[in-house]
This record gives C-alpha cells, structure tokens and sequence, in this order.
C-alpha cells in the first residue's frame, strides 16, 4: 500500500486526485476504491470529490470520516436522508437496519424510494443508491427488525447510531441498547409539521426522558402524517450531530432537544436538566 | 394566581402557543391538562420551569408549564 500511496502523491494536484486517476489507481494496485480513498486521505490528498467538504472538513477529518462507522435505524423518511448525506459526506462505514420493503404510501418523503423500487426492501436501495453516489463508501444492509438482543451484534465497532424509527416503544430500546454498549445515539423524530433531535451520550438517559409520559400507541405523525420537507431536515440535522461527534468538533445537542416547528417556523432549544437523568426509567 | 401555559406541536391547534392565565391557589397541572381538554395519552413530556413535572404536582404564583405532545415518525 506503500506504492499506491507514492503513486496517489505523484498523481495529486493541488492536494486533489479526481475520480478518474482513483479508478485507474484501483485498477493498476487491484483494489478497492475504499482502500485507494484512505490511501489517498493517509497522504493528505483529498479525493477531489470531497473538495467543497474543505475548508469546513480538513483532509485529516475526512480521513477520521472515511474511517467512522454510522448504524442508521430505521431506512423510511430520516433513514433515507441520513444514508444518503453520509455517504456524500464522505463517512467510511454505513449500516443499514431495516425489516420493510418501500410502499406506495412512503413515495411521498422517502429518498430512497420510487415507483421503480415499489416492493423492493428499503436496505437494497440504501445499498444500491449509495454504490451509486459514493462506491467507496460500504454500506452494509440488514434486513431485519432492530431488536435489542442483536444490538451488539449490528453495533459491533459502530462509533455512532442513528435513531430512525417510527415506533416510540423501539426507540426506547435502542436508546438503552447504546446506554448500555456506551454508544452515543443522536434521535430525530417527525410528525406533520413538526420534528425533534436530541444526540444522546451514554449515562445521559434523555430520550426516555423525552418519552417520560409515553403509554402506548404512535405519535400525533399517525394523524397528520409526514409531508417530504420534514424528514429531510430533521435528517439533515442528525448528519450534523454525527459528523461533529465523528469528529469530535463543536457543540451538540447533549441535555437539550431542538424542537421544530415548521408551521409556525419555530425553532425551539428546551433544556433537559441534568438533574432528570433518572425521569422515564 | 398567574400561570403561564406554552404548548407545543398539535396542542396549539384551536388553543394557544402561550398564555398567562388565571387559576385558584393549589391548582394542580392535571386540572389545567383537563381544562384544556388534551387526552393525557397524546401528552410525551411535562415541564414545570423547566424540569420534569408530574401532573399531580400542584402549582404557584408565577409557574409556568410547557406540554409537549408525542412525536415518534420517521
């Protein structure tokens, strides 16, 4: 690997290798393009790909980001987004957990779905989009329900888990499935014109706080349903929670919920008190 | 005494997004909760100045609440 990346070094100018020298890379080292990506990135050579991602992301973060591995829960409306972004971000790792196959009724918001796809399990399309948009990028795809016994073993080596789920009852488990394996979990939730994110660290114990009075049953989304607006910015939003955790940059939303209110265009913070830790358990 | 209520989400549609009402000492939240007339099981989270409240907590001069409704799409 020490000959492809002298190879990269003589190739790159201006820090960048294009797309094309990276394929030709691939083929004269017979290797992956995941393994020319990283080569490249060792050296401090940017995949020209990434080259809007400079500036905001160093080339030794995006090595960190090649090098991340991302668990997105639930592949519907957020699912969908979060796959998509974090694969043209760049993140190295991406495991798809989803039992459905893509309806009619989710044509309206969800990404990765299309009359094409109708029928199709939605972690094949995760699998085929983001081999199409970034094949360094690995998605690995689970076509199975998320379960708390098999966390650990869809959780092995994750860095960071994203709660896309629609069944407050399962969040609630993934949430004490990464308490428990010391992951942090950064949760989006939507309904109609409304939307929250939290990024949960192990020991903090806010997402069952913010279902601290849940009985039974969905949330107000079963009457109002999801327009296609919502899911992509509450998804949007959790990209940018990984990423800094990923990188270990900025501020994110830990002991606070950003609440969104896009019918009234509110954007509210509501602290969570440290003090409630214990509040839903 | 003075109570100031914020609702969020869905709990606004023909109430209020905020208001400072009246009400008689040692109201409870439940009581308002009832007022307003929102099922108990839409409601996911119950804050009294800003920390977790239970609905049986009785309420003072100048408190204010925030009811937030379950949001669980994805």
């Amino acid at each position: 690997m020490a000959e492809l990346g002298q190879y990269l070094v003589e190739l790159a100018q201006d820090g960048l290798i294009t797309w094309t020298e990276q394929l030709a890379a691939a083929e004269r080292f017979d290797c992956t393009l995941a393994e020319v990506e990283e080569a490249a990135l060792v050296q401090g050579i940017l995949p020209a790909r990434y080259q809007r991602n400079r500036q905001a992301i160093s080339s030794a973060q995006q090595l960190a980001l090649f090098k991340g591995r991302v668990a997105v829960v639930g592949c519907g409306g957020l699912g969908g987004y979060a796959i998509e972004e974090l694969a043209r971000l760049g993140v190295g790792t991406i495991v798809a957990i989803d039992p459905d196959v893509f309806e009619e009724h989710n044509l309206n918001r969800q990404l990765l779905s299309s009359p094409y796809r109708l029928g199709q399990a939605k972690v094949d399309a995760a699998a085929a989009r983001v081999a199409e948009i970034n094949p360094a990028v690995a998605l690995v795809p689970v076509d199975a329900a998320y379960a708390p016994e098999r966390a650990e073993l869809f959780f092995r080596n994750v860095n960071v888990v994203v709660d896309a789920l629609d069944s407050v009852a399962t969040r609630l488990a993934l949430a004490d499935s990464c308490e428990n394996l010391g992951i942090p979990l950064v949760h989006g939730a939507i309904g109609g014109w409304f939307g929250q994110i939290v990024t949960q660290f192990p020991g903090d114990g806010t997402i069952r706080q913010l279902y601290g009075r849940w009985v039974a049953g969905k949330g107000l989304e079963q009457r109002l349903g999801n327009p296609s607006f919502t899911p992509a910015l509450v998804a949007s939003i959790q990209v940018a929670e990984v990423c800094k955790i990923l990188l270990g940059t900025g501020k994110v939303l830990r002991h606070r919920k950003l609440s969104i209110n896009l019918l009234d265009m509110e954007f509210e913070e509501i602290v969570l008190d440290r003090q409630d830790a214990a509040v839903g358990q | 005494m003075n109570i100031t209520v914020r609702l969020f989400a869905t709990f606004r549609f023909g109430r209020f997004a905020s208001a400072t009402r009246q009400y008689p000492p040692q109201t409870r939240i439940s009581e308002i909760i009832r007022e307003l007339q929102i099922p108990d099981t839409e409601i996911s989270m119950i804050m009294l100045n800003g920390r977790h409240a239970d609905p049986e907590q009785c309420l003072c001069e100048g408190d204010s609440i925030a009811l937030f409704p379950v949001v669980a799409g994805g």
